[in-house]
């Protein structure tokens, strides 16, 4: 069972300040309760790895971050600004003020499974037009930082392509460059390497190393267990809808102690 | 055999029905795009108050003919005092007036379940992304959905212009002169129906054809990221080296 010490699975000791913390998120699909009061907290340059095998409420905790899925109850705080967030009829969590939600977004980038490009506009569109539309950047500026990043990670030489001429690999390095572009405090990644093909994985991976190189805060959902053990300097297991266990990657992924984690890592292809 | 100088003498007045039949279409289409989109909009809203009108809307008037829609609009609404009292009968004496309405209304239903259609089969993936990024529910319309739900719409919305371009010879039914009606008039003063029919037969051929080149083109211009590339010449397959 989760104990007291790790209901609350903060990284590092507390040297950064704290980037996103979101406090006891519970969601519900019907009857079903996918998130049983899960909390966790970022502080700046933490790289958190999310596990846990599938339906173990991840990636839909991912998702509450965002407000892409409305949690029942809970609360969510960015740089120590608490979102605020109202019930509607339907008993879950929206925002009270569109106009916050959409800035709060906007300092927080997703990264998509299925990398969920815009099919019409080549990459560069792709990559300028949050930058334009919510950050009100000029065209040049939005421009100039698009190349920067595609070229950061590998794709710039594909600029003037549609998604759909570009391998999954490619999709996927532009939706992070898209991510990058807006230049966000906060990086979430929705298993970003599950839709790929596997000889794909690594020049995704390999992005994601030089971010987290780079400093920057990323909460990743993954299977990957190299990625966590290597890039993460926490690991988060979900079982069940709760936190099952956290802390130091080594210690975690190496010494599991509870017996769901154990048996989650014998199942997992390391 | 074939009398070709009844053809040549009446090809002016051909061509003078083919500037009907064209101005019939364009003042038809171009409303009925304008008003077709906010109208698909509402159709794939959730709320039922907005989606429910639209639909009975477009039920109505894909489920009657247009032929008996217009001629509701011509002569029915006439037979009623009260209307005959409005401002609008004005408008609705007039036979133009009247065939614009019922082919706006017509091409209306038609074109708003095309885009509707097209709003639905927007991958949910990248409203999500747009969303995640901090776009407004208006920018997302703007941006995203319109303009992709445009595109894959582009097809059927061309198909819809030359079924429309084939409907305005119903125009005819109410004493506008486009080209079928010429070619009536041709065939009552000749009795001559190879000529006058075949000739406008021809008209309509051509024309048919000339719109799809246009949407082919329009197609190749807008819908090229759901084509494959093109290979060979294509640098992007070079393998680039870095």
């Amino acid at each position: 069972m989760m104990t007291e010490a790790l209901s609350h699975a903060t990284a590092q000791p507390a040297s950064q300040p704290e980037k996103l913390s979101a406090r006891e998120i519970h969601k519900s699909f019907g009857a079903i309760e996918v998130l049983k009061g899960v909390s966790l907290t970022a502080h700046t340059g933490d790289v958190i790895a999310m596990i846990g095998s599938s339906g173990s409420g991840k990636s839909t905790f991912l998702r509450c971050l965002n407000l892409l899925e409305k949690p029942n109850k809970g609360s969510i705080a960015l740089g120590g600004e608490t979102l605020a967030l109202a019930p509607n009829s339907k008993g879950e969590l929206v925002a009270t003020d569109a106009k916050a939600l959409q800035r709060y977004r906007s300092r927080i980038a997703m990264v998509f499974q299925q990398f969920n490009l815009w099919a019409h506009m080549t990459a560069l569109d792709n990559v300028i037009e949050a930058p334009m539309q919510v950050l009100k950047l000029s065209r040049a500026e939005a421009v100039e930082r698009a190349e920067r990043y595609l070229d950061r990670v590998g794709v710039g030489h594909r600029k003037t392509y549609y998604p759909g001429h570009l391998s999954g690999g490619e999709q996927q390095r532009v939706a992070i460059a898209r991510a990058l572009a807006m230049e966000p405090e906060v990086m979430l990644f929705d298993e970003p390497t599950s839709a790929l093909d596997p000889e794909l994985v690594g020049e995704v991976l390999r992005v994601m190393r030089v971010l987290a190189e780079e400093g920057r805060t990323m909460i990743v959902v993954t299977h990957e267990m190299s990625f966590a053990r290597e890039v993460s300097n926490k690991v988060v297991f979900l079982h069940k809808g709760q936190i099952e266990e956290a802390g130091d990657p080594r210690q975690v992924l190496t010494r599991p102690s509870s017996e769901r984690l154990q048996q989650f890592l014998s199942n997992t292809l390391k | 055999m074939i009398d070709w100088p009844i053809i040549i003498e009446a090809l002016p007045e051909f061509f003078q029905g083919l500037k009907i039949t064209l101005i019939l279409l364009a003042i038809s289409m171009s409303a009925g795009f304008v008003l077709a989109l906010p109208l698909a909009i509402a159709r794939v809203s959730p709320n039922p108050w907005l989606s429910r009108p639209v639909w009975v809307y477009t039920y109505v008037f894909r489920g009657t003919p247009l032929l008996v829609q217009l001629f509701m609009i011509y002569y029915g609404l006439a037979q009623f005092e009260w209307v005959r009292e409005t401002a609008a009968w004005y408008l609705l004496k007039s036979a133009w007036f009247c065939a614009w309405l019922a082919f706006v209304l017509n091409t209306t239903a038609y074109t708003t379940e095309i885009f509707a259609g097209a709003l639905r089969t927007t991958p949910p993936g990248e409203l999500e992304a747009a969303r995640s990024l901090g776009m407004s529910t208006v920018q997302i319309y703007m941006r995203i959905l319109v303009p992709s739900a445009l595109r894959r719409a582009l097809p059927q919305y061309g198909n819809e212009v030359v079924m429309m371009m084939h409907a305005t010879a119903i125009a005819s039914a109410v004493s506008l002169v486009e080209l079928t009606r010429v070619a009536r008039d041709v065939y009552t003063n000749t009795l001559m129906p190879v000529e006058a029919f075949g000739t406008v037969a021809v008209f309509y051929f051509v024309l048919t054809f000339s719109m799809v080149g246009v949407f082919k083109l329009l197609e190749r211009r807008f819908l090229v990221h759901l084509r494959p590339r093109r290979s060979q010449t294509d640098p992007g397959l070079v393998p680039n080296v870095h």
